[in-house]
C-alpha cells in the first residue's frame, strides 16, 4: 500500500521509494529509507497533506508525494 | 519571523558569509537541524538579541555575534538550519557553504534532544567535513520532560568529539560548552563514518590524487566521497572557492572515471550511489541512538497530538485561526488605546515646551518651524500613533511563535496554495510580512523552489506591514467603528475582514501568476511541524516590546524626521501663490479623484515611498498647513480635519485599499533586487501591486457612483 493511504493513528514500514530528484533526497536526509517506521498523525484541514511521525518529528507531507512511498502496514508481531 | 530591528527593514539585506573578525578571535560555526534552539543559544552565547522563534526555517542568513571566555575571543555565526549538507534551498546553501568553505575554527553542532537521531545524520556529516567540531545535545529540559535520557558519555565514544548537554534558555548549562570551546575543540581522528566496501574503495583509490591537488586545503576524504556521488550544487562551490574546475585535473579525471565505472559494476551509480552513502548514515544514527537514548515513556508526545487535534484538525483547524488572528487584533487595540494618547498628550507637551525655549532664546521663526513644527512635529505623530499597536502586536505575535503554532498555519494553508500552484511555507514568508516586508522577501529563502519562491516574493507586499498596519487600524476607526463602548471587538473584526482581503488577493494573485507568466506544477513539499514548546511569556514579551520600540524608533528619526523637514520646506515654499505641496497635490488631485482619493492622499503615497509610517502624517500635515495640530490621538478630532478635507467613507476605504495594495516600500524593493538579482522582476514588484490598488479604487468607485 501507499503511505498517503494510512489513516490517521495508523503504522507502517517503509518498503520502497519511488520518488526522484530533490524530493527523494529530502526524504532521505529525514531519515525516511527502506525500512524505516512511519505513523499518520493526522491531515490537514483542507484534507492534504498529513502529518507523519518519522525517526521522533512530526513531518507534513502532500499526498501527491507520500503516494510515491510504499509501505506494508504494521505488525504488532514487530515490536 | 526574523523581526528583530537588525532584520528586517534595512538589516533585512543579508551579507552573505563575509566574516568580520579580528585577527585574534576563531569563529565558531553554530549548525544543526532546523528549529533545534541554535538561534537561542547564539543569543544566549553573545548576549544579542536575534529574533527566535519556534518554527523551522527562521533563521535565513548568516547572523553574527561575538563572546569571549577566560582564554578566548569568539566571533560567532549562526547559520541557517538544514537537515544535511546536500543543499536543497538557497538557505541550505548558505549553511553548507560556511560549513565547508568558511573556514571556521570550529563548528557547535546543536542537537534536539528529543529527537537525536534525525540530528545525528547531520552531525556525522559534518564530522566527515573534517573541521573540528563539538556537538551540543540541546533542549534537555524538553527531553527531561518527556521521559528522555541521553547517555552523554556513550555518544561521545560513539562519535569521538567533546559532547555538551545544554539548555540555550539556561545560561549556567552552557559553561561546559564554553570550557569544551577553550580547550581547542578536536578533529575526530578516525572516519566516524564507515561506508561499503566498494565505495570506500573508490575513495581510497581517489584520494591520493585529490591530496596531491588541494593538499591541506579540504578533506580529501570528504571531497572524493562527493565528487564520486555527483553533488551537483558542490561542484560549482567548489569551482569558486578554488579557483579551478578539480575535474579538469587529467589524474583526477581518469580516477573518478575508472572509480564510477567500478561502482557501476556492483549497481552503485547515480542515485543508488547516493542513496547507499545516505542510508549508511542514517543507519548509523539509528544504532548510536539505540545504544544511548533511552525512552522512558512511550506515549511523551500525546499531548502535542491531542493539541494538532484542535488546531489543525479538519472541524477546528480554520475557525481557530481566524479567532486566534482576531484575539490578537482586539488585545491591540484596546490595549494601544491608552498608551498611545499618553505618548502623545506627553510629546505635544514637549513641543510647547521646545516652542517656548526657541522663543525665549530669541531663535529666528522661520528655524523654529522647520524643527519644531516640521521635524518634531511628525517624528511625535509617528511615534505616538505607530509605537503602541507594534509594540503590542509583536509580542502576541512572538508568543504564537513561540509556542510553535506557525508551522501549524503554514500546514493548514498548504492545500490552499497548493491549488494555486504555490507552496505552504509562503504562509511562513507572509506571517513574516506582517512584521516588514523586508524580512519576509528575505524569508521567501525557505522556500525550495525558486518559481515558488518568486511567487511568495512578488505577493508578501500584499500583506500589510509594520508601518501599514497602525494607518488602517486608525482609518478603520474614525470611520467605521468609533469611539463607543465595545467597539474595538468590532475593529478587530473589521481588521480581520481586511487581512482576509489580502489573503484572498494574495492567493488570486499567486493563482494568477501560475497560469500565465510564472507557470508550473506545485513541487513537492516537505515541512516540520516541531514540538509545541513551553513559550517563556515574560521574557518574549519584554524582549519583543523592547525591540520593536527601538525598531520603531529607529525608522522614525531615519525616515520621519527627514520627511518632516521636506514636507515643511514642500508646505512653505511657494511657486506663485500656491505652495510647491499644494502645486502637487493639484497636478496628482484629476487622477487620485478616479480612484476616490484626493491629490494629497495620493502625494503622501508617494513621499511615503521610503517609509509608510509617514503616509497619515503627511496627509494631516498638507491638509493642517496653515492650522495647528493639538490633540492628533482624538479620533473625533481626526475624523473631523479629514471630513473637513472632503473625505466620505468611500475615500477612507479607498485610502485603506490603496494602502493595502500599492508599490512596495524602497527597502522591501532593494531587497526584492538583491533575493531575485532582476531588475524585471523588481519593476514587476513594484507595479503589479500598484495596478491592483488602482483597479480596486477604480472599480470601487465606479461601483459606488453607479448605484447612487
Amino acid at each position: 500500500m501507499r503511505l498517503c493511504d494510512l489513516k490517521s493513528g495508523q503504522r507502517g514500514r517503509v518498503t520502497a521509494l519511488h520518488t526522484v530528484g530533490s524530493m527523494r533526497r529530502r526524504l532521505l536526509d529525514i531519515g525516511l529509507i527502506v525500512g524505516t517506521l512511519v505513523e499518520c498523525v493526522g491531515r490537514s484541514p483542507g484534507g492534504d497533506p498529513a502529518a507523519y511521525l518519522i525517526r521522533g518529528a512530526v513531518i507534513a507531507i502532500r499526498d501527491c508525494d507520500s503516494a510515491n512511498i510504499l509501505i506494508e502496514r504494521w505488525d504488532p508481531s514487530w515490536a | 519571523m526574523g523581526l528583530t530591528k537588525n532584520a528586517s527593514g534595512r538589516g533585512a539585506i543579508d551579507n552573505g558569509h563575509i566574516i568580520d573578525r579580528e585577527s585574534h578571535e576563531l569563529v565558531i560555526a553554530l549548525a544543526g537541524n532546523p528549529n533545534v534552539g541554535k538561534s537561542t543559544l547564539f543569543n544566549a552565547l553573545t548576549g544579542m538579541k536575534q529574533h527566535t522563534g519556534n518554527w523551522p526555517g527562521k533563521t535565513v542568513t548568516n547572523a553574527q555575534g561575538r563572546c569571549t571566555t577566560e582564554k578566548q575571543h569568539y566571533v560567532l555565526v549562526d547559520i541557517p538550519g538544514t537537515y544535511s549538507l546536500m543543499a536543497h534551498s538557497a538557505e541550505e546553501e548558505v549553511a553548507r557553504n560556511f560549513v565547508c568553505f568558511g573556514h571556521p575554527d570550529a563548528v557547535v553542532v546543536v542537537c534536539d534532544a528529543t529527537c537525536l537521531e534525525r540530528n545525528l545524520n547531520l552531525v556525522l556529516q559534518i564530522i566527515e567535513v573534517g573541521v573540528p567540531v563539538i556537538v551540543c545535545v540541546n533542549l534537555i529540559d524538553e527531553a527531561e520532560r518527556k521521559h528522555i535520557t541521553v547517555n552523554i558519555e556513550k555518544l561521545e565514544a560513539c562519535l569521538g568529539v567533546p559532547i555538551v548537554p545544554t539548555i540555550a534558555r539556561k545560561k549556567r548549562t552552557l559553561e561546559a560548552l564554553f570550557k569544551r570551546l577553550d580547550s581547542t575543540a578536536v578533529k575526530a581522528t578516525a572516519p566516524v563514518t564507515i561506508y561499503s566496501a566498494p565505495i570506500e574503495q573508490a575513495i581510497a583509490a581517489l584520494t591520493p590524487p585529490l591530496a596531491q591537488k588541494v593538499g591541506e586545503q579540504l578533506n580529501t576524504r570528504w571531497l572524493a566521497l562527493h565528487l564520486l556521488a555527483r553533488d551537483d550544487s558542490l561542484s560549482a562551490t567548489l569551482r569558486t572557492v578554488l579557483g579551478y574546475d578539480l575535474t579538469e585535473d587529467p589524474t583526477i579525471a581518469k580516477t573518478i572515471a575508472e572509480q564510477r565505472k567500478e561502482l557501476a559494476c556492483k549497481g552503485l551509480q547515480g542515485e543508488a550511489l547516493r542513496d547507499n552513502i545516505v542510508n549508511t548514515l542514517v543507519v548509523q544514527a539509528q544504532e548510536i541512538c539505540k545504544e544511548v537514548v533511552l525512552y522512558g515513556k512511550p506515549n511523551y508526545a500525546d499531548t502535542d497530538r491531542r493539541a494538532d487535534r484542535i488546531l489543525t484538525g479538519r472541524r477546528f483547524g480554520y475557525p481557530v485561526m481566524l479567532l486566534l488572528l482576531m484575539l490578537v487584533f482586539w488585545l491591540t487595540i484596546t490595549g494601544a488605546n491608552i498608551p498611545s494618547q499618553l505618548l502623545a498628550d506627553g510629546l505635544f507637551w514637549l513641543q510647547d515646551r521646545l516652542s517656548e525655549l526657541f522663543y525665549y532664546l530669541g531663535a529666528p521663526l522661520w528655524l523654529h518651524d522647520v524643527l519644531v513644527l516640521g521635524i518634531y512635529r511628525t517624528l511625535a505623530w509617528v511615534v505616538s500613533v505607530m509605537l503602541p499597536p507594534m509594540a503590542i502586536f509583536f509580542p502576541l505575535f512572538t508568543l504564537l511563535e513561540d509556542v510553535g503554532y506557525l508551522p501549524r498555519i503554514a500546514y493548514n494553508l498548504d492545500r490552499p496554495f497548493a491549488r494555486c500552484n504555490a507552496c505552504g511555507k509562503q504562509a511562513l514568508t507572509m506571517c513574516m510580512g506582517f512584521g516588514c516586508n523586508a524580512a519576509g522577501v528575505v524569508g521567501c529563502r525557505i522556500i525550495d523552489s525558486p518559481r515558488e519562491r518568486l511567487l511568495a516574493i512578488l505577493t508578501n507586499n500584499f500583506v500589510p506591514c509594520n508601518g501599514r498596519f497602525p494607518t488602517l487600524l486608525m482609518l478603520l476607526t474614525i470611520f467605521f467603528v468609533g469611539t463607543a463602548e465595545g467597539s474595538s471587538v468590532a475593529a478587530a473584526a473589521l481588521l480581520t475582514i481586511l487581512i482576509l482581503l489580502s489573503v484572498l488577493v494574495t492567493f488570486f494573485i499567486t493563482w494568477l501568476l501560475s497560469k500565465t507568466l510564472l507557470r508550473g506544477e506545485a513541487s513537492s513539499f516537505t515541512l516540520e511541524l516541531p514540538p509545541y514548546r513551553r513559550p517563556q511569556i515574560g521574557q518574549v514579551i519584554v524582549h519583543s516590546m523592547l525591540d520593536r520600540t527601538l525598531f520603531v524608533l529607529g525608522r522614525a528619526a531615519a525616515v520621519a524626521a527627514p520627511a518632516g523637514l521636506l514636507l515643511w520646506c514642500m508646505a512653505n515654499i511657494t511657486v506663485g501663490d500656491t505652495s510647491l505641496l499644494m502645486t502637487c497635490a493639484q497636478f496628482l488631485d484629476p487622477f487620485a479623484r478616479l480612484m476616490s482619493l484626493d491629490g494629497v492622499i495620493l502625494m503622501a503615497f508617494i513621499l511615503g515611498f521610503p517609509a509608510n509610517e509617514i503616509v497619515i502624517p503627511i496627509i494631516l500635515m498638507a491638509y493642517l498647513a496653515t492650522g495647528s495640530l493639538t490633540d492628533v490621538t482624538d479620533p473625533m478630532q481626526l475624523r473631523e480635519i479629514f471630513v473637513a478635507n472632503g473625505w466620505t467613507p468611500l475615500t477612507a476605504i479607498c485610502t485603506v485599499l490603496f494602502s493595502l495594495f500599492h508599490w512596495p516600500c524602497s527597502t522591501t524593493l532593494l531587497t526584492i533586487h538583491k533575493e531575485t538579482g532582476s531588475v524585471k522582476w523588481t519593476a514587476f514588484a513594484a507595479v503589479l501591486p500598484t495596478v491592483i490598488g488602482m483597479l480596486l479604487c477604480m472599480l470601487l468607485t465606479a461601483v459606488v457612483h453607479w448605484l447612487s
